[in-house]
């Protein structure tokens, strides 16, 4: 059986038929770990602890105790601490590093118990590569070696949850958790043939989640389908006490729309998305889109037409904006999130130091990767004495502008369609010597991250040089359901979401 | 030439609650090193600050007791810099909008009654401790320092004066004022050893008449009045005598040495830290409604000066006895509970005892009335036998002692009609009693008796004195009087 091509509703299928047990699905997926290391997806695997939590599953699925997802295996990007596996964060500052507790995201999906009784038994595979700390748009900042693009493994996997999506893509992982601050869920998603969401702004806890940007981070579930993470994305979110910017009402059931018809009380189900407004800004198809993207989206745009939904331009006037004002803000919040990666308390020292200052300098300096220390600088600066109200108050400003501008587009339409990113995976090493070029690339990510608006990517095609390409549905503030419905509704009248990658192993 | 001091005052004070301002680890004084460090207190990655609710309602009812205003929107920032036993890398403190704005507490500089105007109060953490010992050793086997992360995360408010003290022993009884309203609303536990209340003064002067302030150094981290007093004086010595040997103030922070009695430069104003502050995107603006202000108005105790001049007004007490039944709850709880028991027409006896005997043994034992070995309900029957005339004062205050002793020393305790019967000490008003002794008296003091015939009126109190020795101290005094000037006659 191709465990590896199921998706997750099907394996909860089959699991509860007892086709197959949570111990069997483990170890089939441990053993493509194994055989798929090429993709250097994984930064840490212990089969041991993965089997002990599967056996634990089977064991609550016999004692009829188990949840829908209770024994499906998942990764999780290893920005989210975790018991039992390393989290370095994919930096050498935290090789090693082994966290006492588990992340929310991770207790919120692990194994129920005593102090965690709503877990929903998944099982960990194992923790996934990933841009360090989260900064980069490729995967090729991890202290670990870059993701490679199942796909095409001379190509990106993109990032910053790159070893997530190619672990999925791969069938590495049946799916696995992902973190977006500027579209390091959507933007691998979309290299990768995937299915991500990025909810809005405090659905999902961060408590256990290392900080880049603490205003714009939020995890998000990356698979095969909308149904998938509908799925995953209702078990991840909730409210959580231990995270002031957590949602009261977090925990909703983010499948339930699904196979609605978007208009109450339409039963023409040749055209369920009836009554739906798509925006398509004009901003996303302008100068700097590669031809092959714009096309794929326009034919989705029209497939989704053809279900009834009416296509209308908006505009997001302040889009090339967000590119400065992200590479603002989040530097500014990544410079003091990771002061605490000193090198007093844990963590990578320097071995030779004079004093106290050189400590730090060469602590910092040697634990750091070049990007990090490029954002912690360009974050430093920007709220710096003098220069505080020039940048970090004006792209402040800015972002309440961005935020505006989307309420604007949602008086027009009820959801905005556009590319994920302006082409497909490049060639790995094509950007990684000009930063301000890899920058670039998020343009159609970051607002939806500075507005705090749930953002999604969905597959919608290939490139001639069988590269996937995404398509981005944004939504207004929680509408994380209604966005899913209509990705799922896509992906009933379509089957890009159901291309796989060859195998290479 | 004259010299004008200016001095301000910011003081943090220890929040009295049971966990931290942004983690649920206790707060408890004392505990082994790091065994009150959780993994938010450490920084540990992934870990985010929530906001203690407790220590905020301290801080409006702080506000609320100055006449303070409550900032309806209050909002933390990070003030980053680098330090070891500052875990994250920044501190987590109220910059721009802090939640208390203004207000104002009236202070006693001698006899004079004197304003000072408050600037704000704000929310913040406490870093931890470096502990600089032999033995510390690095990951790479390096001689190093320990860190105690117990304190990091405690609560503190950091109140802060206008410039408006002109003197040492100004600043010293504001601080002393502010020290006891802190303990007094249950803000603070107030104990300056262990460094719930710290002082640092700025300190200037200017020449007399001068507008423009001078420059001027801040002392930090004063943690007890005598050392805020020697410091502030040091400061301004030095001030002027740089000046007038024509040299200028250089803006620093200073330390105090109490060992040597002088201040010295620890960083000057080019070596300060750029902190970076901006808002801490991980909490939300702190949203301080009319209704939760209302709630902690609820909790909160009668202020000391309201007593004061609710007690003045009402049972005639002296200014200096108000201030002392008010200088702690303990003291004026014990006056509240002592007037419940013997009623208004002896308030100013029951003020007599706590303000005399009570203090001064109290003063002698070196504790605080919260300490005391006697409660009201002991000491409400020797008010009351002073007042019916089974006692005299002079009686009162010997039971006093014995009860005081007693109470000390753990012994089981006897009530005050105990010890009158036991030791016999009833007033003697028996007139037939009393006349058996004056008349020995005035037999065995016949000088006196001639002096006060021929016009001289101290050999009376000299003859009533020796009546009342006679009688052991318990012959009513009244009636001793009475008695003796009808013998005279």
């Amino acid at each position: 059986m191709s465990w590896h091509k199921t998706p997750i509703t099907l394996l909860a299928k089959a699991l509860e038929a007892k086709q197959v047990s949570s111990t069997e699905l483990t170890q089939y997926f441990l053993d493509r770990i194994a055989a798929g290391k090429v993709f250097n997806a994984y930064l840490d695997v212990n089969p041991e602890l993965s089997l002990a939590q599967a056996a634990h599953a089977d064991a609550l699925r016999a004692a009829g105790k188990a949840g829908k997802l209770t024994g499906i295996p998942i990764a999780h990007k290893d920005v989210f601490v975790t018991r039992g596996w390393k989290s370095t964060a994919a930096s050498k500052m935290l090789e090693n590093y082994q966290s006492p507790f588990d992340a929310t995201v991770v207790a919120n999906l692990g194994m129920p118990n005593e102090a965690n009784s709503h877990g929903a038994g998944m099982v960990c595979l194992g923790k996934t590569n990933m841009d360090e700390f989260a900064m980069g748009s490729s995967n090729e900042n991890s202290a670990y070696g870059p993701v490679l693009n199942p796909w095409n493994t001379d190509y990106v996997a993109g990032g910053s949850s790159g070893g997530s999506a190619a672990a999925v893509a791969a069938g590495l992982a049946p799916i696995a958790t992902g973190t977006d601050t500027g579209g390091s869920i959507r933007q691998p998603a979309a290299f990768c043939g995937l299915t991500g969401i990025k909810p809005s702004y405090g659905r999902v806890s961060r408590y256990g989640m290392i900080a880049y940007a603490s205003s714009l981070d939020q995890a998000g579930p990356m698979g095969k389908s909308a149904e998938d993470c509908a799925l995953l994305l209702s078990a991840m979110s909730s409210h959580d006490p231990r995270d002031s910017t957590s949602l009261a009402d977090s925990g909703e059931d983010y499948s339930r729309y699904l196979n609605q018809p978007w208009r109450e009380g339409n039963s023409n189900s040749a055209k369920p998305l009836e009554g739906l407004r798509i925006g398509m800004p004009k901003e996303f198809f302008a100068e700097g889109l590669s031809a092959e993207v714009a096309q794929s989206v326009q034919a989705a745009a029209k497939l989704l037409e053809g279900l009834g939904a009416q296509i209308i331009e908006v505009s997001l006037p302040k889009t090339k904006l967000s590119i400065p004002v992200y590479y603002v803000l989040a530097p500014a919040e990544a410079s003091s999130n990771l002061s605490r990666f000193d090198g007093v308390r844990y963590g990578y020292r320097a071995n030779a130091y004079r004093d106290l200052n050189d400590m730090y300098k060469k602590s910092r300096t040697e634990g750091f990767g070049s990007e990090v220390k490029r954002r912690i600088l360009i974050g430093t600066y920007v709220l710096s004495h003098g220069y505080y109200d020039a940048y970090y108050l004006q792209a402040q400003k800015i972002r309440r502008i961005i935020a505006a501008d989307f309420q604007t587009a949602f008086q027009h339409c009820d959801v905005i369609l556009g590319p994920v990113a302006p082409d497909v995976a490049w060639r790995l090493g094509d950007k990684s010597k000009d930063p301000l070029q890899m920058y670039l690339e998020d343009i159609y990510t970051l607002s939806a991250n500075l507005a705090g608006l749930p953002a999604m990517s969905a597959p919608c095609g290939f490139n001639s040089k069988s590269l996937p390409i995404g398509m981005q549905l944004i939504g207004n503030y929680f509408s994380e359901g209604k966005l899913l419905q209509v990705a799922h509704q896509y992906q009933q009248a379509s089957d890009w979401h159901l291309r796989q990658a060859g195998e290479v192993a | 030439m004259q010299w004008e001091v200016v001095i301000g005052l910011e003081t943090h004070t220890q929040l009295q609650t049971q966990s931290k301002i942004f983690s649920g680890a206790s707060t408890r004084f004392g505990a082994g090193p790091n065994t009150q460090a959780c993994p938010v207190d450490l920084a540990l990655p992934g870990v985010l600050p929530v906001l203690n609710r407790a220590a905020v309602e301290h801080a409006i009812r702080f506000g609320l007791s100055i006449g303070a205003k409550i900032a309806p929107v209050s909002i933390f920032a990070r003030k980053n810099y680098f330090y070891p036993d500052l875990p994250k890398g920044y501190q987590i403190s109220q910059y721009e909008i802090p939640v208390v704005l203004g207000g104002s507490l009236e202070i006693l500089v001698g006899e004079e009654v004197k304003v000072i105007e408050l600037t704000r109060a704000h929310l913040e953490e406490d870093a931890g401790k470096s502990v600089h010992e032999e033995g510390f050793i690095g990951p790479h086997g390096e001689a190093s320092s320990g860190i105690d992360l117990n304190r990091a995360g405690t609560p503190l408010l950091e109140i802060v004066t206008e410039p408006v003290m002109r003197s040492a022993a100004e600043a010293v009884a504001y601080a002393k004022t502010l020290h006891s309203l802190v303990v007094w609303l249950g803000v603070c536990d107030g104990n300056m050893q262990e460094g719930s209340f710290r002082c640092d003064a700025n300190v200037s002067v200017r020449p007399m008449g001068q507008k423009e302030f001078g420059t001027r150094c801040e002392i930090k981290n004063l943690n007890s009045f005598r050392f805020l007093e020697e410091a502030i004086q040091y400061e301004i010595r030095r001030q002027i005598e740089l000046i007038e040997d024509g040299g200028t103030v250089v803006q620093e922070t200073r330390l105090y040495d109490p060992d040597r009695g002088e201040t010295r430069s620890m960083r000057s104003k080019e070596d300060a830290n750029d902190y970076r502050y901006f808002p801490d995107p991980d909490l939300l603006p702190v949203v301080i409604d009319d209704a939760w202000i209302a709630a902690v108005r609820e909790t909160m105790p009668a202020l000391p000066a309201q007593l004061r001049q609710q007690w003045q007004s009402e049972f005639g007490l002296s200014l200096y006895d108000a201030q002392l039944l008010t200088q702690d709850r303990d003291t004026a709880k014990l006056f509240e509970a002592l007037l419940a028991m013997v009623g208004k027409p002896l308030a100013k006896a029951a003020a007599n005892l706590i303000a005399g005997e009570f203090a001064s043994s109290l003063n002698r034992a070196g504790m605080s009335a919260s300490a005391s070995p006697l409660q009201a309900a002991q000491l409400a029957p020797l008010l009351q036998r002073v007042a019916d005339g089974t006692i005299s004062n002079k009686i009162a205050k010997d039971i006093f002692a014995i009860m005081w002793d007693e109470a000390l020393s753990g012994n089981a305790m006897s009530t005050v009609d105990q010890i009158i019967e036991a030791k016999g000490l009833k007033q003697i008003s028996d007139s037939g009693a009393l006349e058996t002794i004056i008349d020995s008296v005035l037999a065995a003091n016949q000088k006196s008796v001639e002096e006060f015939r021929s016009g001289k009126e101290k050999a009376f109190n000299a003859l009533v004195g020796q009546i009342m020795k006679a009688s052991q101290g318990k012959a009513n005094p009244g009636q001793v009087n009475e008695l003796l000037r009808k013998k005279l006659s």
